[in-house]
């Protein structure tokens, strides 16, 4: 089978898999990034979601044929030391219980803010409830966004740029 | 392992005490006793299994419990902290793997804290005496006059200072006093803090490691084609077209296998017990992803078994029926039935509720490698001792051949004190001679779950002429789920009356509790509150039925009902007695903080339920919105717990939080059907979760204590269900008695 590129954190990637692989394990088994978690494989649970040229994105069903070429981020790669608004608001809220779908939630947040550096919490529901927490964590979720958005700055989430190092 | 009391507690509880008649180590305690002076002199002072003190002033602390989001690693820790005056930054938390220096190690009932909360002190006050008495030898003043603080030991008089890195050596050459005291609670400086979580920082860099990101060299992945049919087998499998998926390696067949009890229970010959792997055919591949597409491709043919016939509407209309008669008497008290025959009124419903998957977020997986005689498994389970025997038995290996370390696990909720996935993981690994990583699919999860059991509730009330309750009847059908584990009709009731079916058990003059069996092959479990979950739903609606047939206040009735003059039963026997008064002032604390009585706008009502179970008193009052087309929200949930001594109040709050979603979601949304013996239902888009849109706003009051430790995992989940439907009633006069609710029944023609 024939190499499929795709550009990950920064890094450009030759993986060498079925075209119809989900996105989520040539993430987590070819290349090694298991922070993109598997939960449901329907799209349906958002604990894989990635951006994908900065749009939150399913990776459980995205096939790696269709971001060929794009720039995918994970959750190792936004930001080079875990100092993003967002990961630092879900430690100072103390959101995570199990921690299991957190990584999907955050990377969600990261890209919402992006755009909308002061969600209201009608809109932070919009945003989220694709996802799914079964620790009962959405009081705190919401808690974390409004802090995150407090301190958001346009250059703090862009992703790219905080994968650089890592070129 | 039945609600409150669990077969866990009675497992500690006997270790325990013969731990205290030997009066040397045990196994609980866990207290190690290395060979002094040799191993350990002048390297790492490790007095026990649970703490070691590294010369440069690092401290591990093993935490033997499974992290599944409830906090164990952190609050364990806590407790080992303060009781040795450990400086909190310098602390490491190490997973314990399987070892019976830790004692039993199932994560589960609420226990973590409560059966840890003596040993982890005992243990952390003396390593910390023991620290006290090498620096006082060392400075030859007297050992009462050194104060600990922070990793050091002070002596004020001389103002001297040693840390317990440079202690380390010295220390571990010392005898292990007996006996030590712990710490009077005055001087808590960590127990009762917030301190974060100590996996918070890795979780959000995706660097906190689960099951599932298990990664061991030469490992291949695996998806299970298992009956789809309860109690199924396998006939026969073709695979070709499998084998010619890319990047499969092999297709084996998972032998069906008996397995042992959960908790190390005895099992009687010809038990009848439930507990088997039923088997199936494994794909094997270079990934995740090619197992799936290989497992699609397999062409397999199964027997379906005795389980063809099951369906939920027969499982109902035989509950139903059940009712009707009679029961296992499992408490009785007075002359109930003679009572209601002659009560001046008499109020009667019932309730039902379905069978329900834990779907935690981490589907089940598990990574065995076995060779040479020796298995090694990484396995998120909740039952690490569990999974041991089971191994045992599936791979004929004795105990001391087979490791087992314990991942995070994302989620838990009681699906994984069952190891079905574990020994499928390892009789691939075995089969394919490479390690194996075993990876269910949602689906998987949901069709292959051990079930919260479904039920049905008759009660009865008979009122005499002053509308007390003089007689209280209650008949449950439920299928056992014990019974699963050691066969035969078990009562998952049986001696939690009042924990587990609340009151008014045991403060009513004449009172009756039966239980009739489902006889069914779907497989049963425990999920988050057991048989709480059921019984409170069924329990605290009924009691405010009664108090609008007699015109009472449901929160009024309820401090009627605990104001008996009869002593009521103490928790499964061998727990503490339940304390009425906590109970009443979590009850007016958490009607006085809701603005109980004062009145709402139309379409909106409070309802109220209240508790006592695993050590833990705690009343809840929802507050719901009913739209004229039935649909529910649920706007604000007020809790007020009185868990005794509080290790971390934020954890605390985080447990009321999410066992609130947790039993909410059950209320609104959760129903397993079966048709043809096979689950029907199959990924989050036909069993739905409770998602951010729909999330209340929870408000706990913790009530200040110092009393023993009680828990906090299950203890939020049971009420919600019964607040709401109270609520729903308030609201619309309309009451609801079966969950999931059905709120077409709500909508305004």
């Amino acid at each position: 089978m024939d190499a499929i590129s795709i550009t990950v954190n920064g890094k450009v990637h030759a993986v060498e898999v079925s075209p119809d692989t989900p996105l989520l394990w040539v993430l987590r088994d070819t290349l090694g990034l298991t922070g993109t978690k598997f939960g449901c494989g329907m799209a349906l649970c958002g604990a894989c979601t990635v951006h994908v040229d900065g749009e939150a994105t399913r990776s459980c069903t995205t096939r790696i044929s269709a971001v060929a070429g794009r720039n995918i981020t994970t959750i190792e790669g936004l930001s080079p030391d875990g100092q993003n608004p967002v990961q630092l608001a879900w430690i100072e809220e103390q959101v995570p219980q199990c921690g299991y779908c957190q990584v999907g939630m955050i990377m969600t947040t990261a890209a919402l803010l992006a755009k909308n550096s002061a969600p209201t919490d009608a809109e932070i529901d919009d945003a989220l409830s694709g996802h799914i927490c079964r620790c009962g964590t959405y009081q705190r979720i919401r808690a974390a966004v409004h802090q995150a958005a407090s301190k958001h700055t346009p250059a703090a989430a862009a992703p790219k740029k905080a994968a650089g190092g890592a070129r | 392992m039945n609600s409150s009391t669990g077969k866990l507690a009675r497992v500690t509880r006997r270790d325990f005490l013969k731990a205290g008649a030997a009066g040397s180590a045990s196994l609980l305690i866990g207290f190690y006793l290395p060979a002094r002076g040799t191993e350990t002199a002048g390297k790492n002072f490790a007095p026990n299994a649970f703490i070691e003190i590294r010369p440069n002033g690092d401290i591990r602390l093993v935490v033997a419990r499974s992290e599944m989001g409830q906090g164990p690693r952190t609050s364990l820790a806590m407790i080992l902290a303060e009781e040795l005056d450990a400086d909190w930054s310098r602390v490491k938390i190490e997973q314990g793997d399987l070892d019976t220096r830790y004692g039993d190690q199932t994560t589960g009932g609420s226990l973590s804290i409560r059966s840890s909360w003596d040993p982890l002190r005992q243990a952390g006050a003396t390593a910390r005496a023991m620290l006290v008495t090498a620096a006082a030898s060392t400075w030859s003043v007297p050992a009462g006059e050194c104060t600990t603080r922070n990793s050091a030991v002070l002596h004020a008089k001389t103002k001297r200072k040693v840390t317990y890195g440079q202690l380390a050596a010295k220390a571990a050459a010392l005898p292990v006093p007996k006996d030590i005291p712990p710490k009077n609670f005055k001087d808590y400086h960590i127990v009762g803090t917030k301190k974060k979580r100590v996996d918070a920082p890795y979780i959000v860099i995706g660097e906190a490691h689960y099951g599932i990101d298990t990664k061991v060299p030469g490992m291949l992945h695996a998806a299970v084609a298992r009956p789809p049919v309860f109690g199924g087998r396998l006939r026969k499998f073709d695979a070709t077209r499998a084998q010619a998926v890319p990047g499969v390696q092999k297709v084996v067949e998972v032998a069906a296998v008996e397995m042992p009890p959960l908790f190390g229970e005895e099992r009687k010959e010809n038990s009848g017990h439930q507990h088997y792997l039923w088997g199936g055919v494994a794909v094997v591949a270079d990934s995740t992803w090619q197992a799936i597409a290989g497992r699609r491709a397999l062409e397999v043919e199964w027997d379906a078994g005795a389980g063809a016939d099951e369906n939920t509407e027969k499982h109902r209309a035989t509950c139903a029926e059940l009712v009707k008669g009679h029961g296992k008497e499992l408490r009785k008290i007075g002359d109930p039935e003679t009572v209601l025959a002659g009560a001046a009124k008499k109020v009667e419903a019932e309730y039902e509720l379905p069978f329900l998957a834990h779907t935690t977020m981490e589907p089940p997986n598990c990574t065995a490698s076995v060779r040479d005689g020796k298995c090694e498994v990484w396995a998120p389970v909740q039952n690490p001792g569990g999974l041991g025997a089971a191994l045992v038995s599936a791979l004929g290996l004795p105990a001391s051949a087979i490791t087992i370390h314990v991942t995070l696990l994302g989620g838990g909720f009681g699906r994984r004190l069952n190891i079905d996935y574990g020994v499928e993981a390892a009789l691939i690994s075995r089969a394919v001679g490479a390690p194996v990583k075993v990876q269910w699919t949602r689906e998987d999860d949901l069709r292959h779950d051990y079930y919260r059991p479904m039920s049905h509730h008759r009660l009865r009330a008979g009122l005499d002429a002053q509308n007390n309750v003089a007689a209280w009847l209650h008949h449950v059908a439920a299928p056992t789920t014990d019974g699963v584990y050691v066969g035969g009709d078990v009562p998952d009731t049986g001696g939690t009356e009042l924990a587990g079916v609340g009151l008014p058990n045991g403060t009513v003059p004449n009172y009756l509790l039966e239980q009739s069996f489902l006889h069914t092959i779907v497989p049963r479990g425990y999920w988050r509150s057991v048989d709480v979950s059921w019984n409170h739903f069924a329990v605290q609606s009924f009691i405010d039925e009664v108090a609008a047939a007699t015109k009472k206040d449901p929160v009024e009735l309820r401090r009627q009902l605990i104001a008996t003059k009869q002593k009521p039963a103490a928790e499964g026997g061998d727990e503490k007695p339940v304390n009425l008064d906590r109970l009443r002032h979590v009850l007016d604390l958490a009607a006085e903080k809701s603005g109980w009585g004062k009145p709402l706008p139309p379409g909106r009502g409070r309802g109220v339920a209240a508790l006592y179970s695993w050590g833990t008193y705690i009343a809840q009052v929802a507050e719901v919105a009913v739209a004229k087309d039935g649909s529910v929200r649920v706007d604000r949930v007020v809790v007020a717990i009185d868990c005794g001594q509080v290790i971390n109040p934020d954890m605390v709050v985080a447990q009321m939080e999410g066992g609130i979603v947790f039993g909410l979601t059950a209320a609104l949304y959760g129903e397993i059907t079966l048709e043809g013996g096979q689950t029907q239902q199959s990924n989050f888009n036909n069993y739905t979760m409770l998602r951010i849109n729909e999330m209340p706003r929870v408000e706990v009051h913790i009530v200040p204590s110092h009393e023993s430790p009680g828990g906090c995992g299950e203890p939020p989940v049971p009420s919600i269900a019964p607040a709401v439907a109270n609520a729903i009633f308030a609201a619309t006069g309309k009451r609801l008695r079966r969950l999931p609710f059905q709120t077409q029944e709500l909508a305004q023609a």
